[in-house]
């Protein structure tokens, strides 16, 4: 059964201002409807007039991603009737959208670039936020924030191209990587990239998800529908042309059912809105290094591995940070961060923009000049990132080493310690005599444990190999 | 020729109230407006656009919101500086 | 300065929806002079209804930039004028706050849909007043009540606080006794407004004087075609007479494209309308909605009993117009006839100065009259040309027939709303 995703990308962009009026566009932080003038209230009697800089952004994105944007473009209106949508309408662009084509490179499944393909491009503006109150078919009622009303968005229309969920992720990773490194979105501002998918098993029907808020929920929403698809179709039930909710807390999706109204949005051009030609706009725009070209810079420069670099520059703050620490001692640096300093950041769901630069290289010196082992490093690393995940100012990396002793000492030092393992743990003793493989790790562990990782685990192995040879 | 299905259902996309009577007297009214507009057959081509000029932009500037009361001065029953709206779901 | 007018007038004719007995006023060419706003127009603090239920209690929070212009000339805004409900109609009946009087024949209508506007003036309430001209709105009650009123170019005088009806189409301009009024309202809200996306840059309006004599005069034979009164239309031929005999030099010519003109006109304004009064839900402001019912049932609910009957027949054309299956044949038709329109006003303006015409088929009609919509959308046969071409157009009282009001329509190039006052001001003084 192949499996057939499109993506719908809404991505906010990080304006000073709303698409169409001056309020701020910076709400997060303020109370409800705090952020709303006249015309993003859609007051009788206001109008629209477009934010230049909303437009060259959504260029900057059109020219990165090999978009063609045709001599002239327009906004339309959309017609729908809901609370969070002002003048009920939402201001789009229809059959003339700011950029048609283009394409984003992703890795491959089995090695090498995958080119997915680009619909097309388009601007509009974000609704409001609704929340839902009360209980019982009487009591319930909604309550309406208009700070988001009038932001300026774009949504980027895929090909349905993508065969996975895992690819989707990839796509996604990319695409994000490549709107921050143009400075056009803030990855940090919650909700500012939202996906709808379009999921079918070939030979099926498709099914629409909507409302997968979060950009980690992508993978998770995709994996439950196809899986729910598959399994109906195994049961030779029939997959309906629907529109289903992705249902973030239960990781589910729902049929957003057809009691909603019967949709014809009556699309025709914004007549207070003069139309766009600004094609010749695209030559000026000058594009930052963007990932694949920062990739391949890194692999050059600092002669790390592809995977390391891919890794590294998947994110902006990420591949800024790198850069900041590199300096004299990539090999080092590249692991460290791709691998160890990452996962951590996953695991406290921490910023890289948090790590504090000079604690880090500080500690990637004691790692490079041999004075700790990579286990008492860790050990490290994650007390200075608790220690500013607490707010508290954290230590330099030689004084937790000092405070904690964890430096690593010469090996002859810990024959002590190895005797005493030895002598405890006969059964293993045995067992590596008899030729088992595994015994002489677990006595390994059994030592880094006894001396709280001090030691470098390849000299405890040797140290072992000359005591029970005697 | 339009029906009063017809009227019904543009009712239901324009999402207004019409009662049974009102959809009698508008439908003959329809019928007769519409053929009015039949003129426009004989017109060539089609949708051209409404605006003479392009490119008409402001500066990304911020200008000053309204206040939360004023938001609000309008409005039945905020709460808690939202708007109030029927049940959507 | 700061100072309150004082107005103490009754209102006999119900041209007001809101008066305003005390009326601040400042320094400026309008200084102290009592000035009347159609009820579409914003005005921070003062109830804004555009003569709808729906918006019953609504106080806007903000000013429309004329009223921002009107306000820095020192007017006193003394009330908000009684109008067609969100200005669909042509006799000012369509309003939620009952019928205005003309005041020439308090039988008849003032014509719409600024008739409170014209009604105030005509009875000499107020010097002048703002109304706006989607399809006819302002010249239309100007004629039918005796009075100078302009519907300036698009994009001439900005639309920001300008309750939407038709956006591709409407203007605010100004309606008064004499055109030298006229013009000085017009010289005050006349100039660009960043707000408006629509507005243009153009120098300001230049110093009044009558001028004719020498300027060619078009007059197209369709507006003297059928369905014109024929009392009506001898009136008005006399008056381009008088234009002659000022000087000016009479052209017959002909508009093929008013043919189209009319249906064109009502489904573009048709359509727009259909997607801009979709707003009126309640939660914002407004009449609010049943919080008992789903959002849905008291959003269709709301529109149905807070519009009146002729708002919400032009919001189902208009979804129609605009529906799936539909929008080829009507919406994409009309935007190709209303270019048939424009170039037809292009060829005639290369030959032309300006074109003369009745502003109206007829005089006022009396109140009550009429209850089909079709026939009262022909009246607009005359005054919709102007409007889908963008060009300026004034109404000028040019004498009586059956006793009441009969306007005389001059339309000129886009932005040469200098040159037809200056020859209505000749026209008017019997001067060139």
């Amino acid at each position: 059964m192949t499996v057939i995703i499109g993506l719908e990308i809404h991505c906010q962009l990080n304006t000073k201002t709303k698409l169409f009026c001056g309020c701020s566009t910076d709400y997060r932080d303020d109370g409800p409807n705090t952020h709303v003038c006249p015309v993003c209230l859609g007051l009788p009697g206001t109008l629209p007039v477009t934010n230049k800089q909303a437009v060259i952004y959504a260029l900057r994105v059109a020219k990165a991603l090999h978009c063609e944007v045709p001599a002239f473009s327009e906004f339309a209106r959309k017609n729908y009737f809901y609370p969070d949508l002002p003048k009920a309408f939402q201001i789009t662009q229809y059959d003339k959208p700011l950029a048609l084509g283009g394409y984003i490179e992703i890795e491959a499944e089995g090695g090498g670039e995958k080119r997915i393909e680009l619909t097309r491009i388009h601007m509009e503006e974000d609704p409001g936020r609704l929340v839902h109150k009360g209980s019982g078919d009487r009591g319930r009622y909604t309550l309406v924030d208009y700070n988001r009303s009038g932001v300026p968005l774009i949504e980027i229309v895929t090909e349905p191209q993508l065969s996975s969920p895992k690819e989707a992720r990839r796509f996604l990773n990319k695409l994000r990587a490549t709107l921050e490194y143009l400075g056009i979105y803030d990855s940090e501002r919650e909700g500012s990239l939202r996906v709808d998918a379009n999921i079918s098993i070939k030979g099926y029907e498709r099914v629409e998800v909507k409302n997968i808020t979060s950009y980690k929920g992508v993978e998770k929403a995709l994996t439950f529908e196809i899986t729910r698809q598959k399994g109906m179709i195994r049961r030779n039930a029939q997959i309906v042309r629907e529109t289903r909710h992705y249902q973030e807390a239960r990781g589910v999706t729902t049929s957003a059912r057809s009691k909603e109204m019967e949709h014809d949005y009556r699309y025709f051009p914004e007549p207070d809105l003069a139309p766009l030609e600004v094609s010749s706009w695209v030559e000026e725009i000058a594009l930052p290094e963007l990932p694949d070209a920062r990739r391949d810079r890194f692999m050059q420069q600092y002669g790390i591995s592809q995977n390391h670099a891919r890794t590294l520059t998947g994110d902006l703050k990420l591949a800024e940070f790198f850069e900041e620490v590199t300096s004299g001692m990539p090999e080092i640096a590249a692991p460290w961060t791709a691998d160890i300093l990452l996962g951590e950041l996953n695991y406290r769901d921490m910023p890289v923009t948090k790590v504090p630069n000079l604690h880090y290289r500080a500690l990637l010196e004691e790692v490079k000049k041999g004075s700790v082992t990579d286990t008492s490093a860790v050990e490290v690393l994650r007390l200075i990132l608790n220690q500013v995940m607490e707010g508290q100012a954290p230590e330099m990396p030689g004084v937790i080493i000092a405070r904690l002793g964890l430096s690593k000492e010469e090996g002859e030092s810990f024959v002590e310690v190895v005797a005493s393992v030895l002598k405890e743990n006969e059964a293993a003793v045995a067992d590596h005599r008899s030729g088992k493989a595994g015994a002489i790790n677990f006595l390994v562990g059994q030592v880094m444990k006894a001396t709280r990782g001090r030691a470098d685990p390849k000299e405890i192995a040797r140290i072992i190999g000359d005591l029970l040879k005697d | 020729m339009v029906t009063k299905e017809d009227v019904a259902h543009i009712a239901t996309i324009a999402d207004i109230g019409v009662d049974d009577s009102e959809l009698e007297l508008f439908t003959g009214q329809f019928n007769a407006i519409l053929e009015y507009f039949g003129v426009l057959d004989s017109v060539e081509g089609g949708a051209d656009a409404v605006h003479s000029r392009t490119n008409v932009f402001r500066e990304d500037l911020v200008k000053p919101s309204l206040l939360n009361d004023e938001v609000l001065m309008n409005a039945q029953d905020p709460e808690d500086g939202f708007i109030r709206a029927p049940r959507v779901i | 300065m700061g100072s309150t007018f004082t107005f103490d007038h009754d209102d006999p004719n119900n041209a007001f929806i809101t008066i305003c007995r005390q009326a601040d006023y400042g320094d400026g060419p309008l200084s102290g002079i009592p000035v009347a706003v159609k009820d579409n127009i914003s005005t921070a603090g003062i109830e804004t209804t555009c003569g709808s239920k729906i918006l019953k209690g609504y106080i806007p929070p903000y000013d429309g930039h004329a009223i921002t212009l009107l306000r820095s000339a020192g007017a006193a805004i003394i009330g908000k004028t009684n109008m067609d409900e969100f200005g669909m109609g042509t006799t000012t009946e369509n309003s939620a706050y009952g019928p205005t009087r003309n005041p020439a024949d308090p039988t008849r209508a003032p014509g719409g849909s600024s008739g409170g506007s014209a009604a105030a003036v005509a009875s000499g309430l107020v010097r002048m007043a703002l109304g706006t001209d989607t399809g006819g709105s302002i010249r239309c009650p100007a004629s039918f009540c005796g009075i100078v009123g302009l519907k300036p170019s698009y994009g001439r005088v900005s639309r920001y606080g300008l309750i939407a009806y038709a956006n591709s189409l409407e203007q605010i301009g100004p309606l008064a006794q004499n055109v030298r009024d006229c013009a000085l309202l017009y010289s005050v809200i006349a100039g660009y407004d960043p707000r408006d996306g629509t507005s243009l840059e153009l120098p300001p309006p230049a110093p009044l004087k009558p001028e004719i004599a020498g300027k060619r005069i078009g007059v197209p034979t369709e507006f003297f075609g059928e369905g014109v009164d024929l009392d009506v239309a001898s009136v008005v031929r006399s008056g381009i007479s008088r234009l002659e005999d000022l000087g000016a030099e009479i052209i017959p010519c002909s508009m093929p494209s008013m043919r189209y003109a009319l249906a064109a006109y009502y489904v573009t304004s048709m359509s727009e309308a259909s997607s801009n009064l979709g707003r009126y839900d309640g939660v914002r402001y407004g009449t609010a909605p049943d919080s008992f019912r789903s959002w849905h049932d008291a959003y269709s609910q709301i529109r149905k009993s807070g519009f009146g009957e002729e708002v919400r027949r032009r919001i189902l054309l208009g979804s129609f117009a605009l529906s799936a299956g539909y929008q080829g044949k009507y919406y994409a038709k009309a935007q190709a006839a209303r270019r048939m329109v424009r170039d037809d006003f292009a060829r005639l303006f290369r030959t032309v100065d300006m074109l003369a015409g009745p502003t109206m088929p007829c005089v006022a009609f009396r109140l009550g009259e009429t209850s089909d919509p079709l026939s009262m959308y022909l009246a607009d046969i005359l005054t919709v040309p102007a409007n889908l071409a963008g060009v300026p157009a004034l109404s000028v009282p040019c004498g009586t027939a059956h006793n009441l009001p009969v306007g005389l329509q001059l339309i000129g190039k886009h932005y040469a709303e200098d040159e037809i006052l200056s020859a209505a001001l000749a026209f008017e003084e019997g001067s060139a």
